[in-house]
């Protein structure tokens, strides 16, 4: 599993594919700190506000995850490497796990860069909490475990690269949408488990200041039921 | 070591794999043979745990590959049919990536160079795969699956694509790897795997059509070695007679015309009969000129492409049509 796990991480800055994605979110995440929150500071009750800047981070995650996973399984398919590393003595879940770390430690870190962000204003100002912060960078980390797991099994449904890009693109604008289906479905009881699956409503509670246990546990659940799906999906493979 | 028994596999109503069952023992090379599309690379892949089957099973060292894959992958390396390369690495990284993707226990840096050596790829350790020639791509293939040194080594289609030189090379290493490890090896080129196998399992559209050494095989198929092609120059139905004429002959038919005045013969014997020295003398005698002379004894080319195509070969009109 650490032998998956290296060369991922690796293969990340072999191709631009990791620096592409470091570098754009670190622009985006750049842009708006300088514009939402360096440049037009609304301190709620003296405290420095990041929201802004975390919740349009949500929406440049969706599209730049898909960078990280696009190519996890379907290029292991499409250059036959899937048959050395399934055929090697190394359990589905370890794989299926190892790519998902490889990603989550790249997008973690790169994530991590915004505490640069806090450094820059501790040295201007006192009414930064750093716990806001830490909560906000939590909440992204816990919405890239989900947007990852989600690109992974969609990686592991087809060859090509950029058709696993595009789609997970699209799961995860599908996620942004539950609320509006959830408003469309006649049945309560299912309408109110679709509009719980909405990340956006979660991860606004992180960017409120808010750390509920229960929605930690959403994020990881939703990512753990994707990784089992890959699981399932390389093995139904192995049966037909 | 290996031992393969019913094994069957179907997509949809078509079955790859169709009941297929050998042996191999230890330090025995045995050679898979069969068309393109015959099953071989399905039943490697079966082997080796990348694709499961329908039913019946494999034992690889012992240990079933279905029921307890991770630890019968261990004693297997396997090189498919496009070696799984990462083009991005260098062979060097690639190999220690194997090395620790295998858990294996052997010290590193010995056990590759060994490698590197047996398969002559030590000069390019340090490149991109990606800029390797087709052949050191492929020897870079079978140094992954000597990683580890597993007990069974499974090769798919190994010369494949290589130049003349590299595939004596690939052959007389497979030969050598062969002493203490037990090999199957798939080909579709039958000098090939007489060249290197003690084994040979020919498979045909799934399924097992001949099994047994190489000597076994072409004697027990060779049905036809009383059975003689000659070309003669002259008036056909006069040296039908007299051919016909000649004691041990049982048959003669005359084939078409295959330069001017000269027709093909084809002729049957008693079995266990030479009637060549008989036949010259009295064409000679007759001054009829022997152009060609040839006994239709199969070559295990004949006897394969029969199997697996069922096929007529060259000189044998009679059976026009006929499976075999």
């Amino acid at each position: 599993m650490t032998a998956i796990l290296s060369r991922e991480m690796k293969a990340y800055f072999v191709t631009p594919l990791g620096y592409v994605f470091v570098g754009v979110s670190f622009i985006f995440s750049g842009a708006f700190f300088f514009l939402f929150t360096l440049t037009s500071p609304t301190p709620t009750m003296g405290v420095v506000d990041f929201s802004t800047m975390f919740t349009l981070m949500f929406f440049v995650l969706m599209v730049t995850v898909p960078l990280l996973t696009m190519r996890l399984l379907s290029d292991e398919r499409r250059t036959k490497t899937d048959q050395l590393v399934l055929t090697a003595p190394v359990g589905l879940f370890s794989l299926v796990f190892a790519k998902f770390a490889a990603a989550f430690i790249i997008f973690v870190l790169s994530t991590a860069i915004m505490l640069v962000y806090g450094l820059v204003l501790s040295r201007f100002t006192d009414a930064l909490n750093w716990w806001t912060l830490f909560g906000h960078i939590f909440g992204l980390i816990m919405v890239g475990a989900v947007y990852i797991s989600a690109g992974l099994l969609v990686s592991s449904l087809t060859e090509n690269q950029m058709v696993a890009a595009v789609i997970s693109v699209f799961v995860n604008i599908g996620f942004l949408l539950t609320t509006l289906i959830a408003s469309h479905i006649p049945s309560a009881f299912v309408a109110e488990i679709v509009a719980n699956l909405s990340l956006l409503g979660r991860y606004e509670r992180f960017t409120v200041g808010i750390f509920e246990l229960e929605n930690v546990l959403f994020f990881i659940s939703i990512a753990v039921v994707f990784l089992f799906l890959t699981v399932r999906v390389l093995e139904k493979r192995r049966w037909s | 070591m290996i031992e393969v028994s019913n094994l069957v596999k179907s997509y949809g109503n078509n079955k790859a794999v169709n009941n297929i069952s050998f042996t191999a023992e230890k330090g025995e090379i045995l050679g898979f043979l069969g068309l393109n599309g015959a099953g071989k690379s399905t039943t490697m892949n079966i082997l080796t745990g990348y694709i499961s089957c329908n039913g019946g099973s494999a034992k690889l060292n012992g240990i079933d590959i279905l029921e307890n894959p991770i630890a019968a992958k261990k004693s297997i390396g396997y090189l498919p049919e496009q070696p799984p390369l990462y083009p991005d690495m260098t062979v060097d990284e690639y190999l220690k990536f194997v090395y620790a993707l295998k858990k294996t226990k052997i010290p590193r840096n010995s056990h590759l160079n060994e490698i590197c050596e047996l398969v002559k790829i030590a000069d390019v350790r340090h490149r991109l795969i990606r800029n390797l020639s087709k052949g050191y791509k492929q020897r870079v293939g079978l140094a992954q699956a000597l990683v580890g040194n597993p007990p069974i080594l499974i090769l798919d289609e190994p010369t494949v694509g290589l130049d003349p030189k590299q595939i004596i090379e690939i052959r007389s290493l497979v030969k050598k790897l062969g002493k203490n490890h037990t090999v199957i090896l798939s080909s579709h080129i039958l000098p090939e795997v007489q060249a290197v196998c003690d084994k040979i399992v020919i498979i045909n559209s799934g399924k097992i059509v001949a099994n047994g050494t190489a000597g076994s095989l072409s004697a027990n198929l060779n049905t036809d070695s009383n059975k003689l092609v000659m070309r003669i120059e002259g008036k056909s139905n006069e040296i039908e007679k007299l051919l016909a004429g000649v004691g041990d002959v049982t048959k003669v038919f005359v084939g078409a015309e295959v330069e001017d005045k000269v027709c093909e013969y084809h002729i049957e014997t008693k079995p266990d009969s030479d009637v060549r020295r008989e036949i010259f003398g009295r064409l000679s005698s007759r001054n009829y000129p022997i152009l060609m002379m040839k006994s239709n004894e199969l070559t295990l080319e004949e006897i394969f492409l029969r199997l697996t195509t069922g096929d007529n070969f060259p000189g044998n009109p009679e059976e026009q049509g006929g499976k075999s």
